[in-house]
């Protein structure tokens, strides 16, 4: 998966626009003699806060987490597998929702607080399409990521585009009432109900591997999620499609300069995000089934894994999915009551020693 | 020449005098309102002081430093649940419920603004976020003290009395009265605020944090100064709001509950102190107007809130200020 290959590092601050510093001391302009050095002896002492918090942060993950966890493996080693497959499972349903997530901050330069509502879409317009009319679990895997591409399209020319002239801020805050407005939408179409897609019948199955036995809908999943990563990866770093987007995330105004419309690709990169997310929702809706308030529930998850994983990078989105997805699969089965809280203290920890995230090249 | 002088004088008193007439109005119309309205409509005018509170706390952050907190619902709400839980299991008197809840909010804004303003944009704004989906997620699972899902209920009214259990603020006119001074105090200690050298220093950054921060300026600590007070205002509102509905919800930590309050910022106007409160009047009259028609109001609002960030960034504030420039006044 080229970890940290230097094309696919970190994106932002290409943008000209000033560097955030942070408690100012990377800033050039001369200071005083004095003052740097108090600057300096604060710095030290906030690193040593931030490791001693990190530190603690730590050890009650391990304490909570993986202590269990090593029980759990000695006593019941299939157990550990098949919660271990189902974290993998997870892992790469949320990766499908972060990397575009992910792809379009580091493009675009903003927070798309309605990603999680694509997701929610994709598995709404898959529920319709499997439920009522066609019985086809595969239609609906292609249709369904299509129809929210379409939407975010829409979207994206309609609402998004007017609003480049201005700051990132007024495109969030657009996507946060676009937000509002498909939530409600999908409880008025949809009803409040929790709701599942039917798994498709050629999946229905168990794989049987030395004894060990898991549903082989699930299975699908992993080996499915890996092959969309796959050839995301070859998208992004073997055609030409691929490099123009990188570019357009290093430097878009370079990008335009050299001839290349980046409006198209910026709807471009927008729907395929959203299609992505949408993706996710479908495959997801036999595992995690449907319900309102799901669209922010995932975006947090995928906020998470992007916060952990470094935001705009590809790798950073992969990896992070696979370590949150894991904790917090095995955090659900050992810790009920706190899962929550581990992953979020696993994010703490990260931030306080990598602020930019595992993958994420360190501001400034 | 004389003439010329004694009207430019004339029309000096006539500033300054316009300049009090209308705050005054609106304060003999506050002061007013509980002889004369409804008690429907004064438990409205209630909640607008309250969430105007809410609102105006998160402008400090959002509108005046810049930092764009998703998160603010988690210092409401832990106000709220301050109160509801020590009302429940230890007193009503709102000379402990209070300040204790104030202390909670303030703790809570201290540590998630230090590991929240550690970063900055994007990344502040999802920490924050996730800080009260975690809060949220405490408020939904831990049944025994804070009531779950169905909420914490039974909570006592609040008293002001010298006996224990004494002196409840039960008429809606003095809770009415009891909120209109808390909310008078911190309108006008938050324009004494913003209008200090440390309200300035805040524009400052919002406007060029490497400047500041090469002039000499702790942008760090003076951001955490406003994320820390703009919790505490936060945690009073959630504390009022307990004290008016008798009643704490997890869906006072929602992320639904952050976002309201950003819409209710943006749509009165973003980095003004009247805009804020404005906005939640608008928003609260809206959401009882529209919901008498139709349950889609998340909708009707969402598409609200579009069209100001599309057209009328600058809020209701701005529309006015627009208006008041064509007219020349």
């Amino acid at each position: 998966m080229a970890p940290n290959s230097p094309s696919m590092g970190r994106f932002a601050n290409a943008h000209g626009r000033p560097l955030p510093t942070r408690r100012g001391a990377s800033c050039t302009l001369p200071l005083a003699e004095t003052r740097l050095r108090e600057e300096a002896v604060r710095t030290s002492r906030d690193v040593i806060t931030q490791r001693l918090l990190a530190a603690l942060l730590l050890v009650l993950v391990v304490w909570l987490l993986l202590v269990p966890l090593a029980n759990l493996v000695v006593r019941s080693p299939t157990t550990a597998l098949t919660q271990f497959m189902n974290g993998l499972s997870y892992s790469l349903l949320i990766f499908l929702i972060a990397t575009g997530f992910s792809l379009i901050f580091g493009m675009m330069n903003f927070v798309n607080l309605a990603h999680g509502a694509f997701y929610m879409l994709g598995a709404y317009i898959a529920y319709s399409i499997v439920g009522r009319n066609t019985n086809n679990f595969w239609l609906a895997l292609l249709a369904a990521p299509l129809a929210v591409a379409a939407i975010a399209v829409i979207l994206e020319w309609g609402y998004l585009r007017p609003l480049y002239k201005r700051g990132h801020l007024d495109q969030v805050l657009l996507t946060f009432g676009f937000a509002f407005v498909f939530s409600d939408m999908v409880r008025a179409i949809w009803g409040a109900d929790i709701r599942s897609l039917p798994r498709p019948p050629q999946l229905d199955g168990t794989v049987t591997l030395f004894g060990w036995s898991y549903p082989q809908y699930r299975f699908s999943t992993i080996v499915f999620g890996l092959a969309v990563a796959v050839l995301l990866w070859l998208l992004l770093e073997r055609t030409r499609l691929g490099s123009i987007v990188r570019a357009g995330v290093a430097d878009p105004e370079m990008v335009s300069g050299l001839g290349i419309n980046i409006t198209v690709v910026f709807a471009a990169v927008f729907a395929i995000g959203a299609a992505l997310a949408a993706l996710s929702g479908v495959v997801a809706g036999p595992i995690l089934g449907m319900a309102p308030g799901m669209d922010f529930d995932v975006l947090i998850v995928a906020l998470i894994v992007v916060v952990v994983g470094g935001l705009g990078t590809f790798s950073g989105s992969f990896w992070g999915s696979l370590l949150i997805g894991v904790a917090d699969t095995f955090g659900k089965v050992l810790q009920p009551d706190f899962s929550m809280a581990l992953t979020f203290a696993v994010m703490a920890a990260v931030l306080l020693l990598r602020p930019a995230g595992l993958f994420g090249r360190p501001e400034a | 020449m004389e003439a010329q002088a004694e009207l430019a004088k004339a029309k000096a008193r006539v500033a300054v005098s316009s300049r009090w007439i209308v705050p005054a109005v609106l304060l003999a119309l506050l002061v007013a309102a509980p002889f004369v309205l409804s008690t429907y409509w004064l438990k409205l005018l209630t909640e607008v002081l309250i969430l105007g509170i809410f609102a105006m706390s998160l402008d400090l952050i959002l509108g005046y430093t810049g930092l764009v907190s998703f998160g603010h619902a988690a210092f409401y709400g832990l106000g709220a649940y301050t109160t509801g839980i020590l009302s429940v299991r230890l007193t009503n008197h709102a000379g402990i419920t209070l300040p204790a809840a104030l202390v909670v909010a303030g703790l809570a804004a201290l540590v998630i603004g230090y590991l929240s303003i550690r970063t900055s944009g994007i990344y502040f704004l999802m920490l924050t976020l996730a800080f009260a989906q975690v809060l949220y997620a405490v408020a939904f699972k831990w049944t025994p003290v804070t009531g779950g899902s169905n909420g914490l209920s039974g909570i006592p009214r609040p008293g002001l009395g010298i006996v224990p259990g004494g002196g409840e603020i039960t008429p809606p006119e003095n809770f009415y009265f009891f909120t209109l001074v808390i909310f008078l105090l911190v309108f006008f200690g938050l324009r004494r605020l913003v209008n200090s050298p440390f309200g300035h220093t805040l524009v400052g950054i919002r406007e060029n944090e490497a400047r500041m921060a090469a002039i000499g300026y702790d942008v760090t600590r003076y951001k955490l100064a406003a994320f820390v007070i703009a919790g505490v205002l936060g945690g009073l509102a959630g504390v009022l709001n307990t004290y008016l509905n008798v009643f704490a919800s997890p869906a006072q930590l929602h992320w639904t509950t952050s976002g309201l309050v950003m819409v209710m910022v943006i749509i009165g106007g973003a980095g003004t102190l009247v805009g804020p409160v404005l906005g939640a009047a608008l928003v609260l009259l809206l959401q009882n107007a529209v919901s008498s028609y139709t349950d889609r109001w998340p909708m009707v609002m969402g598409a609200v809130f579009i069209i100001f960030v599309l057209v009328a960034r600058h809020g209701l504030v701005g529309i006015w200020r627009a208006i008041a420039a064509r007219m020349g006044w």
